[in-house]
């Protein structure tokens, strides 16, 4: 009895503060998406390890690469490898920046951080544009 | 009173065992990437929408090989680096812990290989 009500009132306290219930700063966030784009981008090894290896070995590997990138399924895997490395690169060098001593007031750390998310965009969108309206490439 | 030996006081490398040497490589290999990841972008923007072919010439000349093989070996040490943080700072049990570090160690090895092998390939 004593130990449903001690469950009770444990599951009932409030907990202490946790990211759910903060307004997220900007170089929180950023934070957080240097990491997951870092994530993404260890499983977009393996893209770049089966681009080099079926190249390599032929049109077996090849033409199923090359089905799968110029798929809308594919085209998109593409697109957040693309926009997560400019984003990792971006923020890269914010850090880099950080660790020479640059950068940590507030305010410049808030809208780095901004920048940071517009450059990254502006720069995935570019790359596709150039291929898609440049070169000519028809976008499926 | 101090329950460090002499030993650890000296060699001043804190609860981590290993001192600035991650934080350090992290960085270095971070610098090392700006200017292979500036190449990578005009590699695949040169190659992509080109045949099979095209890209086998591109990677037979023995500096686009190189580099390519430079790109992918700091980039996947650069990678071992920043999950071993995640893996530090998420995986509290230690058997998981040492699993995870030696499965990224082992995925950063394999897809070197591959890559490697590949690009020895095709110079040759």
């Amino acid at each position: 009895m004593t130990d449903q009500v001690h469950g009770a009132a444990r599951r009932e306290r409030p907990r202490s503060p946790h990211f759910t219930i903060y307004r997220w700063p900007v170089t929180m966030a950023t934070s957080i998406t240097h990491r997951v784009t870092g994530l993404g981008l260890s499983a977009g090894t393996l893209l770049i390890a089966w681009w080099l290896v079926s190249i390599q070995f032929g049109p077996d590997l090849y033409i199923p690469f090359s089905n799968f990138v110029g798929s809308i399924f594919g085209q998109v895997i593409l697109f957040g490898f693309v926009w997560a490395l400019a984003y990792h690169f971006c923020n890269g060098i914010r850090h880099l920046a950080w660790d020479l001593g640059y950068g940590f007031n507030v305010r410049t750390a808030h809208w780095t951080g901004i920048l940071v998310y517009v450059l990254s965009v502006l720069l995935a969108i570019a790359a596709f544009a150039w291929v898609y309206l440049v070169k000519g490439l028809s976008p499926l | 009173m101090s329950l460090d030996t002499p030993l650890h006081r000296v060699q001043g490398l804190g609860s981590s065992h290993s001192g600035v040497t991650h934080f350090w490589r992290q960085r270095v290999t971070a610098v090392a990437l700006i200017p292979l990841v500036l190449w990578f972008g005009y590699a695949v923007l040169r190659l992509v929408g080109g045949s099979m072919i095209d890209t086998l010439t591109f990677f037979s000349h023995p500096l686009n090989a190189v580099l390519m093989a430079t790109f992918m070996v700091i980039l996947l040490y650069h990678m071992v680096l920043g999950l071993q943080v995640v893996i530090d700072d998420y995986v509290p049990s230690p058997g998981a812990k040492i699993a995870l570090l030696l499965l990224s160690r082992a995925f950063a090895l394999a897809i070197a290989g591959a890559c490697i092998i590949s690009l020895l390939r095709i110079v040759i």
